[in-house]
């Protein structure tokens, strides 16, 4: 796959730019629209930076009723629009078109109102995600769902991809933490969805928008649920001898019934890169290295651990490190924390997979990852959230070399596939966006993939936003709409991924 | 024409009444009503078909015959099994494995006929109304990890899985969560199962204070003890037109006092329990409130009764179920005073309201009222004299019209338990 085809490009459209450009700058503050080919550089692609694209214009509004006069302008105009939030997603979900308007949600970065009394905090979408952890931890609150690069990405953008984390397993992804949004559609109508209550009546609409991937509408507000830290946070790091020792330590302690906050699992290549890059001390005699994290009261806490302890013993762990305080903790996480950039300085670059499996298949998909490995000649490192099956490989190539480029792809698709066929899912967490959009068909037949698509023109029935990304294209439709594939650069490299 | 007399009826032919075996003839069925555009009405063991509008349809589908578990991984997390499985069964073998359905599946018969019937698992997750454990834990919709199901075209379709974390494409196993079996008639259904807690204890505190009432509430949600369950139980008020039985539904030895009480479940082991205990103790500030202690034994009965929906059982009377911000409770309460019988759940979210026809105050104020407050209100029973200029469930016109657009996507010509959520869907 050297090059991806794309919605079929609207030549009427690219030619009226400049009619396009006047009237939106009508509608919005017109400093907001960026029209210039150094101004809208920035916006070519997002974190999955093999695909780049420049739109026809930027355009950063700063409130609902903008957002809705200009979809409503755009719907009638026929022009397509691209949602975007932090840039930080890693599918290619905000890859830009030719002749679409890229929606930027930069302006929306307020936090409305924090409501301790009804554990909630509203907030516009551009907020990033720990930002709103950040404005209620004075209280002892948090926001739950916590991706790697919490630190950028936005809560809009959360809400789009359904975002999950480290402690997904016990506190559950985006969908589970949210409890209304406010949203534009593509005609311009603006819809309340949810609010502060637990439930809403009627069609569960906000479980359908979460992790649409900014195909139905555009989200102008969040309402997130926030909890109450817990009394006491300890982690346990293991190492085991083999991965079928490790994979079945996993099954066992989730037999047990105990449900970790967070339970992770490295292998022996990455082990060993992160522990050059940052010294966190890993096990060096480990194949494979898992840190399991608990929460609740102080001995609750001292008591499940004792038991993760016995269980590890029990699958032939060779190293247990309990941590004391946390910031042995803290040290304990950050080798793992470290995984994406260590594998950065291992080679050129790194393409970073995403998929989920049964637990109990860890160890058989390690095994054939290995084997894709040795048949595709490039290195890989895995890393897990082992607690919910999700994997993220880290295949480490050169991106100068198109051949290798070229190979990485399919390896990588090669490993969702197997993913599909143990059972899981083609992605755990960072969405299909455009780069895992060919692979629906592993998962899906006709029939599943056409009700979804008929959702998708019900609600947007010119399929004016953000098409192209998600479902396959079939090539009648794609014409000369295709976007060639850059060198694979890092987007965000001081951005810790895990 | 209800389904029995459907059955029975001798001008009533055969071929309207289906009862397909398998996924494939639940798709021929729905292919050949689709051809002819017949309307046909979906139900399971009808446990719950007294929720919603009356389906008036000629054709009728009884997807009882889809039962059975198809498979059950403990280690995994996760129940798959036919859509008229009985909630009881799957309970049941979960409980074999001390693991649990954490939503608490509400048993509507009781509200029904005084009599247990928790029906199936694809009722369940068509009502999404969970029990007193869904401000912790989530609602039916948040287990929902996939299905497969036929639309009203008669395709099979399927959506999620088995893993947790299954983001690939939209989630539509959350869409027909909660949507009265309008959307999809459900073959299959996979659920997150949840280990059990090894014991539990419930605290009982009583007042009939409004106010300290729903400071507690607020104190329990803010409190990181991981409370399971909170509710509230006031008197019956003195009126001829309730039954008074929540002196004998809630009849335990340590339930000694006469009045209104609340109640609060802590899980876990008995060691975490006890400081959870002293913990919110402190935090509730217990020692100088009226309180008693339900030991597990009398603990998980008593639980049960709440979601069985005990205190309303054989009620002629409408019954609410209104769902509010936590913070809204105390108006709520001051709204409902002694005037009416209901009790609380979810730390102050979900009331559960009886209301008798040709009272002072009508269903409609209430429902105004609790609209204002930013809630809503289904009404899950109702009376023989039911007023239907009422409506039974709330919306707005935005949200009406993306949902008839949602309903259009699935049952393009609308044959799916026409009218029951809405007149339009």
């Amino acid at each position: 796959m050297t090059e991806l085809a794309l919605p079929k490009i609207d030549r009427s459209i690219i030619s009226k730019k400049e009619f396009i450009v006047s009237e939106i700058k009508k509608l919005t503050n017109s400093k907001n629209v960026l029209s210039d080919l150094d101004e809208i550089k920035p916006y070519e692609t997002d974190a999955l930076a093999a695909y780049k694209q420049t739109p026809l214009a930027v355009v950063l509004p700063e409130n609902t009723e903008e957002v809705s006069k200009i979809l409503k302008f755009c719907f009638r105009e026929n022009i397509k629009v691209i949602p975007r939030g932090a840039g930080t997603g890693l599918s290619g979900g905000a890859l830009p078109l030719q002749d679409a308007i890229l929606l930027g949600l930069g302006k929306f970065n307020k936090i409305l109102e924090i409501d301790f009394e009804n554990k909630c905090v509203v907030t516009q979408p551009g907020v990033t995600n720990l930002g709103i952890t950040h404005a209620v931890q004075h209280k002892g609150y948090y926001y739950a769902p916590d991706p790697s690069s919490q630190l950028a990405c936005s809560i809009g953008g959360n809400v789009a991809e359904n975002s999950g984390g480290v402690h997904s397993l016990k506190y559950g992804t985006t969908t589970n933490n949210i409890l209304g949004v406010e949203m534009v559609m593509m005609d311009g109508t603006i819809t309340r969805i949810g609010g502060k209550t637990l439930d809403q009546e009627g069609y569960d609409l906000l479980g359908l928008v979460c992790g649409s991937e900014g195909l139905l509408g555009v989200i102008t507000e969040v309402t997130v649920k926030i909890l109450k830290n817990p009394q006491s946070v300890r982690a346990a790091l293991i190492g085991f001898p083999t991965v079928e020792d490790g994979g079945n330590c996993v099954s066992d302690i989730i037999s047990s019934g105990i449900v970790p906050a967070g339970m992770e699992m490295m292998d022996k290549a990455l082990i060993d890169a992160t522990d050059k890059f940052a010294k966190a001390g890993y096990p060096k005699d480990a194949e494979v290295l898992m840190i399991v994290e608990l929460d609740g009261t102080k001995s609750e806490v001292d008591n499940l651990l004792k038991r993760v302890g016995e269980i590890a013993k029990k699958n032939n762990s060779n190293s247990l490190k309990l941590s004391k305080n946390d910031k042995e903790r803290m040290a304990f996480w950050s080798g793992r924390k470290a995984a994406f950039p260590a594998c950065g300085a291992m080679a050129p670059d790194y393409y970073c997979m995403d998929g989920s499996i049964p637990r109990g298949k860890l160890s058989l998909i390690l095994k054939e990852i290995n084997k894709l490995s040795k048949k595709y000649n490039l290195a890989v490192a895995n890393a897990f959230h082992a607690g919910d099956g999700n994997l993220h490989p880290l295949i480490m190539f050169d991106g100068s070399d198109k051949e290798q480029l070229r190979k990485t792809e399919e390896f990588g698709a090669e490993i969702l596939k197997a993913c599909v066929k143990y059972g899981g899912a083609l992605t755990g967490e960072h969405g299909v966006g455009i780069e895992k959009r060919e692979l629906m068909c592993e998962s899906f037949n006709d029939n599943d993939i056409q009700q979804q698509l008929s959702i998708k023109r019900s609600l947007d029935e010119k399929n004016l936003l953000n098409p192209g990304k998600v479902y396959p294209i079939l090539r009648k439709c794609a014409e000369e709409g295709r976007v060639h594939v850059h060198r694979g650069e890092e987007k965000f490299p001081d951005l810790p991924r895990f | 024409m209800s389904i029995e007399e459907k059955k029975n009826s001798q001008t009533f032919q055969d071929s309207n009444y289906i009862k397909p075996k398998t996924e494939l003839e639940v798709s021929s069925a729905i292919r050949e009503v689709y051809k002819k555009k017949l309307p046909i009405e979906i139900y399971g063991t009808n446990s719950k078909k007294f929720i919603g509008y009356n389906v008036q349809t000629a054709k009728s589908l009884d997807l009882s015959g889809l039962k059975g578990v198809i498979e059950y991984l403990p280690e995994e997390l996760y129940i798959k099994v036919k859509a008229s499985t009985p909630i009881k069964e799957v309970e049941d073998i979960l409980e074999k494995n001390n693991q649990q359905l954490a939503f608490e599946p509400i048993d509507f018969g009781y509200l029904n006929n005084g009599k247990s019937n928790k029906g199936t698992v694809g009722g369940c997750v068509a009502v999404n109304f969970a029990g007193s454990r869904r401000f912790k834990s989530g609602s039916v919709r948040d287990f929902v990890l996939g299905f497969r199901g036929v639309n009203g075209k008669g395709d099979i379709i399927k959506s999620g899985g088995t893993v947790v974390k299954n983001v690939t494409g939209y989630d539509l196993s959350k869409l027909v969560s909660g949507s009265f079996g309008t959307l999809v008639a459900l073959t299959e259904i996979t659920l997150k199962v949840s280990p059990k807690k090894p014991s539990e204890k419930t605290i009982i505190i009583y007042s009939e204070d409004i106010k300290i009432i729903s400071s507690l509430f607020d104190k329990i949600l803010s409190s990181s003890n991981e409370i399971s369950a909170a509710a509230y139980i006031p008197d019956e008020p003195k009126n001829k037109k309730y039954d008074f039985n929540k002196s004998k539904v809630f009849k335990f030895n340590d339930l000694d006092r006469e009045g209104s009480f609340l109640a609060f479940r802590i899980e876990g082991d008995q060691i975490s329990i006890k400081e959870r205990l002293n913990d919110i103790s402190k935090e509730l500030n217990l020692s100088k409130l009226k309180t008693s202690k339900l030991d597990f034994f009398q603990s998980v009965p008593f639980w049960k009764k709440i979601n069985n929906l005990e205190l309303f059982a054989n009620t002629k009377n409408n019954v609410l179920r209104a769902i509010v911000p936590p913070a809204k409770c105390f108006k709520i309460m001051n709204l409902l005073k002694n005037k009416f019988k209901y009790f609380i759940d979810w730390s102050g979210s979900l009331f559960w309201i009886e209301v008798p026809d040709k009272e002072d105050i009508k269903i409609s104020e209430i429902k105004d009222f609790i609209v204002k407050n930013n809630g809503f209100v289904t009404i899950v029973k109702k009376s023989e004299n039911f007023d239907f200029v009422e409506k039974i469930f709330t919306s707005d016109e935005t949200k009406l019209l993306i949902s008839k657009k949602i309903k259009e996507s699935f049952d393009p010509v609308s044959l799916f338990n026409p009218g029951r959520m809405y007149r339009e869907i």
